[in-house]
């Protein structure tokens, strides 16, 4: 956690190259979501100078901040795809990288559960994808082997295909680490800094950003559900359109995370992976996403008729949880395209590359996006030297199933009970390199008011201790006022 | 400060110190139970009244009106009085088999064994996402426990003019603190074609110029970083917008039985109580339970009488089985 390394961004301080030019780095990357997290990190490793360029206060406000948390195999992947290749690169690499940044890995499997007959005869087609794929450990399970692994799920499942390395971990942490470990190797991040227009004078790019010029060499736009107006506005031209897509999901309490231990998937249609029952690493179980077309890229609104209707399709499948309080409910933005496939460009002409598309498995995909566009950039002549002995720093656990801040001594008081945050974690998260930019963002840090009662009794503890901490507080005055 | 991690021959230990439990444990000690030791999991004692500024309370057990936070005072000042242990800033994480507890405090982890454990855990609201309201997620929207600890214990006001969801006695509270602090509603919503609190209510919605809505819910929040208004529907179908900068939901309270889910006592998955006898002991008969975890929103001073009486139950229960060693 000490982060003595770390280049915390401070405008001023870091003028090189062009004069007018606010910072100026190899590689400028938009979108703190995963992805521009996770490209950050690998071409730091490499020996670029990066910056992250986002234009909300915290990273993973956009598509990252809702997702269903899955590390996929890729065994259901299209074959051969570029999807396929990222995300089997980006779950080998997370495997091999987690322990050493304290990433949490929840080893849970998964089956593909038939409820039907018409859904069993889609197996043989996935057991050859994924043989395909290169996900050989997939079998068959009958219905009394699968109510001996899960004994609570409603008994009138057929059959499920285990997929026996597909796992959870948590989804905010992970970019958090990434972003985090490319500052302690030398990069930078910009924050509420949208790119608004930039101009490239065939050897650098100069991009005008709501906190000043940034200049690069390379751009990787990963901006998510925006990627296509930032190709528009700053590239000139764009090959693809975002088409956004709302999940909806709901939380249950953590009492029902004992009725399930493995990620139940349905049996995929072609458009979506469809509505998933899962347990997260914080210890909750989950129902979701839905797959609802929308024209708004920001409004991750829920609404109670869909969640429902996912509770319903829930109890249907795990019956017990019909006796499960709800904890929470939230919405995520899939930046879906108007095509299946992850809409990768690589702009040569002008150094600039496009990662978009990248939706539900862009978790697991994300670093091995990061290996791809350095690929690419190798492809096109640089040479950065990769760093010999790179920093790498932990960051805290929120895992439920390992050892949290609360149980080692002296965290002063815990302030949010539900999730048993500690002032420690939140003081914590509001330092160092990476600090939280906005509410949401602590939240994300620490889990605070995520829990069951949703802020009942600590939000007030929370107001205080976050006062004149972010742009929008939890306190809009003081009572004398 | 006790530590909870040194206490030993642990006769009651008591979860929670609201009325319910501080109630208990005063009455405990006066029947001649030893070692009572009172678990807080906040840095002060006294529950939930801490942050009622508001009277009546104290009237049925102190023969006086009082405001919360004065009733909280004095309910912590006779149990110190009475030779109760509190150990204040400590978690209970789990309850474990005839009174195990697994507790967190700043000073480390353990257990402790009691003879018997009272749970007075007490009670909360349901929050937003729980009624599955739709909308989006936004600063501005809060419970009344989170607003009136914010009033009156931080002094901080979380919207100027917010929408109020809910008629029970616990909305009319939510009114006076709103009052208070120079808050003004700008509606408030009853689901039901009646509030669930007739007259005084009513009257108080007028008295502070709060329009009352029957038969209207939420069907969506709307905003970008904060509230910015709510869009309701009666029951005809006919859709209103309100603009406002917050949400307050008040009542529908539910027991604060989190502890009592994850563990091996039985719960009533319709009240979310823990199972009881007669005598208000759990499943496993090292445990009781008591106050607003067993029946939610009884008010502070029968809160203090249930406690009053399992006291009487457990420290009977004490006496007569002795002999009968429920722990390890």
């Amino acid at each position: 956690m000490n982060s003595k390394n770390c280049n915390k961004t401070t405008p001023d301080t870091h003028k090189k190259g062009s004069s007018s030019s606010l910072i100026s780095a190899d590689i400028a990357i938009i979108g703190g979501g995963v992805v521009g997290c996770a490209v950050a990190r690998k071409m730091a490793l490499e020996g670029a100078s990066v910056v992250l360029i986002e234009k909300a206060p915290d990273i993973l406000d956009g598509a990252s901040k809702g997702n269903s948390a899955i590390l996929h195999t890729g065994f259901d992947a299209p074959v051969d795809s570029l999807e396929q290749k990222c995300v089997q690169n980006g779950y080998d690499e997370y495997i091999k990288i987690h322990e050493s940044l304290n990433l949490p890995l929840l080893k849970t499997s998964a089956l593909v559960a038939a409820w039907s007959k018409e859904e069993e005869d889609r197996f043989p087609d996935i057991f050859k994808k994924g043989v395909n794929n290169g996900v050989k450990d997939l079998c068959l399970l009958s219905r009394k082997e699968i109510l001996n692994l899960e004994p609570s799920l409603a008994n009138h499942i057929r059959s499920a295909i285990l997929v026996p390395k597909e796992y959870v971990i948590d989804p905010w942490s992970a970019p958090f680490a990434y972003l985090k470990q490319a500052l302690e190797n030398g990069g930078q991040a910009l924050f509420n800094a949208e790119v608004t227009k930039g101009r490239f004078d065939g050897t650098n790019w100069y991009l005008n950003t709501k906190q000043g010029e940034v200049q690069a060499g390379y751009v990787i736009n990963c901006a998510g559900l925006y990627g296509d107006i930032l190709d528009k506005n700053v590239l000139g031209s764009t090959q693809f359109q975002i088409k956004p897509r709302k999940g909806q999901f709901v939380v249950f309490d953590k009492a029902a995370r004992k009725l399930l231990s493995s990620i139940i998937l349905p049996v995929p249609t072609e458009r979506t992976k469809g509505i998933v029952l899962f347990p997260t690493i914080f210890g909750n179980i989950v129902v979701g996403p839905t797959a609802e077309e929308q024209e708004s890229r920001s409004n991750a609104s829920v609404d109670k008729k869909t969640l429902t209707l996912l509770v319903e399709q829930a109890i249907e499948k795990l019956p017990a949880l019909a006796k499960m309080p709800i904890t929470a409910t939230y919405a995520g933005i899939r930046p879906a395209t108007e095509k299946k496939h992850y809409r990768v460009i690589h702009n040569h002409d002008k150094n600039w590359i496009t990662l978009g598309g990248i939706r539900s498995t862009g978790l697991t995909g994300a670093l091995g996006l990061a290996c791809h566009v350095h690929d690419l950039l190798l492809q096109q002549g640089s040479d950065f030297k990769k760093l010999e002995t790179p920093v790498t720093t932990t960051v805290p656990n929120l895992a439920e199933h390992l050892p949290r801040d609360w149980a080692r001594e002296g965290y002063e008081e815990i302030i949010c009970h539900c999730e048993m945050v500690t002032k420690r974690e939140i003081t914590a998260a509001m330092k160092g390199c990476l600090p939280a930019g906005s509410i949401d963002g602590l939240k994300r840090r620490t889990r605070a008011t995520m829990g069951r009662c949703q802020g009942f009794y600590c939000s007030a503890r929370l107001a205080e201790l976050t006062k004149e901490k972010f742009t929008n507080t939890i306190g809009v005055g003081e009572l004398d006022d | 400060m006790i530590n909870p991690l040194k206490y030993d021959n642990c006769d009651v230990a008591i979860i929670g110190s609201g009325p319910a439990g501080l109630a208990a444990a005063i009455a405990l000690k006066k029947q001649g139970v030893n070692r009572v030791l009172v678990l807080e999991r906040e840095s002060e004692a006294g529950g939930i009244p801490r942050h009622c500024g508001h009277p009546p309370f104290g009237v049925l057990e102190h023969a006086r009106v009082m405001t919360g936070p004065s009733y909280a005072k004095k309910n912590i000042r006779t149990a110190q009085n009475a030779g109760v242990d509190m150990a204040l800033k400590t978690s209970v994480t789990a309850l474990g088999v005839k009174g195990e507890l697994s507790i967190a405090s700043p000073l480390g982890t353990g257990t402790i064994q009691a003879k018997r454990v009272l749970i007075a855990t007490g009670v909360r609201e349901t929050p937003r996402s729980a009624r599955l309201i739709s909308g989006s997620r936004l600063l501005g929207i809060s419970t009344t426990g989170a607003l009136q600890s914010m009033v009156y214990l931080k002094n901080l006001i979380p919207f100027r003019n917010p929408v109020v969801v809910g008629t029970e006695i616990v909305s009319f509270s939510a009114l006076f603190t709103c009052k208070k602090a120079g808050i003004h509603p700008v509606a408030m919503l009853e689901e039901k074609p009646k509030p669930s609190i007739m007259q005084p209510l009513q009257k108080a919605a007028h008295l502070f110029g709060v329009p009352l809505f029957l038969n209207t819910q939420i069907i969506n929040i709307i905003g970008k970083d904060r509230v910015e208004a709510v869009k309701v529907a009666d029951i005809e179908g006919n859709i209103r917008k309100i603009d406002c900068d917050g949400v307050l939901f008040t009542g529908l309270f539910t027991p604060e039985s989190s502890l009592v889910s994850m563990s091996h006592l039985k719960l009533d998955h319709n009240t979310k109580s823990p199972v009881i006898d007669e005598f208000n002991r759990c499943s496993d008969l090292a445990y009781y339970a008591a106050g607003n975890l067993l029946q939610p929103l009884n008010i502070a001073g029968n809160c203090w009488r249930q406690g009053r009486k399992t006291a009487s139950f457990i420290a009977k229960d004490l006496k007569e089985n002795a002999h009968v060693n429920l722990g390890k």
